[in-house]
């Protein structure tokens, strides 16, 4: 665990970091993000101690940093920067040997981990491991870099813009790849990086800074539904949450007031209340607004001779959803049932809405073309 | 005038003359290039380090490069007298330029992620330096070395001027005798002498080139 308490940065009479408080959790990939000078990557470079705060205190594992060897607080931290970061005058496996060769590992052991290591980054070592860092492409190059950084098994990883210099279809590669990785390492890791796609992607949280502060540190979910600040609304893009379908809730987009009765109104009073409000459908609910079911146009229609009020006709255990389910989920559960609308409860069954297709239509309509 | 022949005789005869005294402008370059990269190479990274001073140390060294090499000559007599030992201490003095100069700017032209890296990797200051900082300077100290080494050879001409022999001598006494072939005996393996330390000098240059580094 990483914690920041009133971490202070100045450079003469200039901060650069204002007071920051943060703590990261063990496993947790945590995204530094904001625009250039906003302290993201001092923020990391403290981790590390390659910057020293001004005032403050920084904890790793509830022991503070400021109080340990830099030289061995560094060689317990991996660190992964920008594609030239690797060594040119060294070979992979001299690169990827750097710190188990500072903490005097034997060279058996060096070499084994080296082999390891480039196996669980995908290049195999007969091929890669004797290869000097000018014959690899920005995409090998950046993995060796990242091998580079797990040698010694860390707990902690920071990452510095690693993926910058690589071209859009490499990077989203990597990121995938680091991804997977992660699954699989459970390292807690920093990760700094200017672009809001690469944050969202990768993040377990997002700290969003500005002029040395946070603005906010969350879930990505929760950043592109609740941003707390206009500065970060500007900064995800405000049309963003509706790029990344998962994010739109069922709340977002459903009707709130749909047409509802209580079971014991009667046909012609149902028949009224719809064709007034120009719907083919109504919602039963009981007093408390729960849910019981549904009944259409048609079924007051094919019942009028037989039946006289709602509860003897409607169709009840209908298909519901959450207002917190994703857009996604419903239009699995719409096309998967073939049903044209699907009503809203909260998890006690109370009514908050009604999804159908035309809303569906006409909201994604205002989104994207609108 | 006299035909190619007359000079490769005159030279064949002096044969035994010419080796000696090339032997001893081997010497005399060896030993004050020698010390010139014992002492430059440190003070160029010490300079590195202390940036405050690496004006000022630059400075005299380019100072002492501009004082035209014989009153340099001159200047030393008071204090050394003659033979070999000012003739080296000039030498030196001029080979130390560009020593110094290209290890501090070979160090400092080490991009600046290179040392982010080492640091962040948790290297001590001499690891830094050992591993990473020296060997992508070498290439760049190397030039330096073969700057100083070329322009040393001609410089050791100077030191028969205070009996300190060398190629140089038959040079100044085909000058006194106004003989043509005694200065051309002197001056062609002088020339052969430049032309082959630098080109040993460039092979060197490409061995220490980290193969990493080589196109």
């Amino acid at each position: 665990m990483i914690r920041f308490e009133n971490v202070v940065k100045s450079y003469g009479d200039t901060e650069v970091i204002k007071g920051i408080n943060l703590e990261i959790s063990n496993s947790e990939l945590v995204v530094f993000i904001g625009p250039s000078g906003c302290g993201k990557t001092t923020s990391l470079k403290m981790i590390n101690r390659l910057i020293e705060p001004t005032s403050g205190t920084i904890y790793i594992n509830d022991q503070d940093i400021l109080k340990m060897d830099p030289i061995e607080l560094r060689r317990n931290i991996g660190y992964v920067i920008q594609q030239i970061g690797l060594f040119p005058h060294m070979t992979v496996g001299e690169n990827i040997e750097l710190v188990p060769l500072l903490k005097n590992w034997p060279k058996t052991k060096r070499r084994e981990r080296a082999k390891e290591l480039l196996n669980l980054v995908g290049m195999p070592p007969d091929e890669y491991i004797d290869r000097y860092p000018s014959e690899l492409s920005g995409g090998q190059q950046q993995r060796i870099g990242v091998a580079r950084a797990l040698a010694t098994n860390p707990d902690v990883i920071l990452m510095d813009e690693p993926f910058s210099a690589l071209d859009p279809i490499t990077r989203a590669q990597l990121q995938d790849e680091l991804f997977n990785l992660q699954q699989e390492l459970h390292k807690t890791i920093v990760f700094v990086t200017h672009d809001m796609d690469e944050a969202l992607k990768l993040g377990d949280r997002i700290c969003i800074m500005k002029d040395g502060q946070i603005l906010q540190f969350d879930t990505p979910e929760n950043l592109l539904r609740h941003p707390a600040h206009g500065f970060v609304e500007e900064f995800i893009g405000k049309k963003r949450m509706w790029q990344q379908p998962e994010y739109v809730k069922v709340e977002d987009i459903m009707i709130q007031n749909p047409i509802k009765a209580i079971p014991t109104r009667t046909l012609t009073q149902a028949m009224e209340i719809m064709s007034g409000s120009g719907v083919d459908s109504i919602l039963i609910v009981n007093e408390r607004n729960q849910l019981l079911g549904i009944a259409t146009a048609n079924d007051i229609r094919s019942k009028w001779d037989t039946a006289k009020r709602l509860e003897e006709i409607y169709t009840r255990n209908v298909l519901s959803v959450h207002p917190d389910d994703s857009i996604v989920e419903v239009l699995k559960l719409m096309s998967q049932n073939n049903i044209g609308y699907v009503p809203v409860v909260d998890v006690s069954g109370i009514l908050k809405g009604l999804i159908t297709r035309s809303s569906l239509v006409k909201v994604l309509g205002e989104k994207y073309v609108g | 005038m006299a035909t190619i022949n007359e000079y490769l005789t005159f030279m064949s005869d002096r044969i035994d003359q010419i080796f000696t005294l090339t032997g001893q402008h081997i010497y005399l370059t060896l030993i004050a290039v020698a010390i010139a990269i014992l002492i430059g190479v440190p003070l160029g990274i010490l300079i590195t380090r202390v940036d405050s001073i690496s004006g000022l140390v630059i400075g005299i060294a380019n100072a002492v490069q501009a004082i035209p090499s014989l009153a340099l000559l001159g200047f030393l007599i008071p204090f050394l007298g003659i033979g070999s030992t000012p003739s080296i201490v000039m030498i030196f003095l001029y080979s130390l330029l560009p020593i110094i100069k290209n290890t501090y700017t070979g160090l400092a032209n080490v991009d600046r992620a290179m040392i982010e890296a080492g640091r962040g990797m948790g290297m001590t200051d001499a690891q830094l330096m050992r591993m990473v900082q020296l060997p992508l300077a070498l290439p760049v100290i190397m030039a330096g070395i073969r700057i100083s080494a070329v322009t040393a050879v001609g410089l050791t001409t100077l030191a028969a001027l205070i009996g300190a022999g060398g190629l140089g001598q038959l040079i100044y006494r085909g000058i006194s005798m106004v003989n043509n072939k005694m200065i051309i005996s002197g001056a062609i393996p002088a020339m052969i002498l430049a032309l082959l330390v630098d080109f040993v000098l460039s092979i060197m240059e490409r061995i220490v080139t980290p193969k990493g580094l080589k196109k």
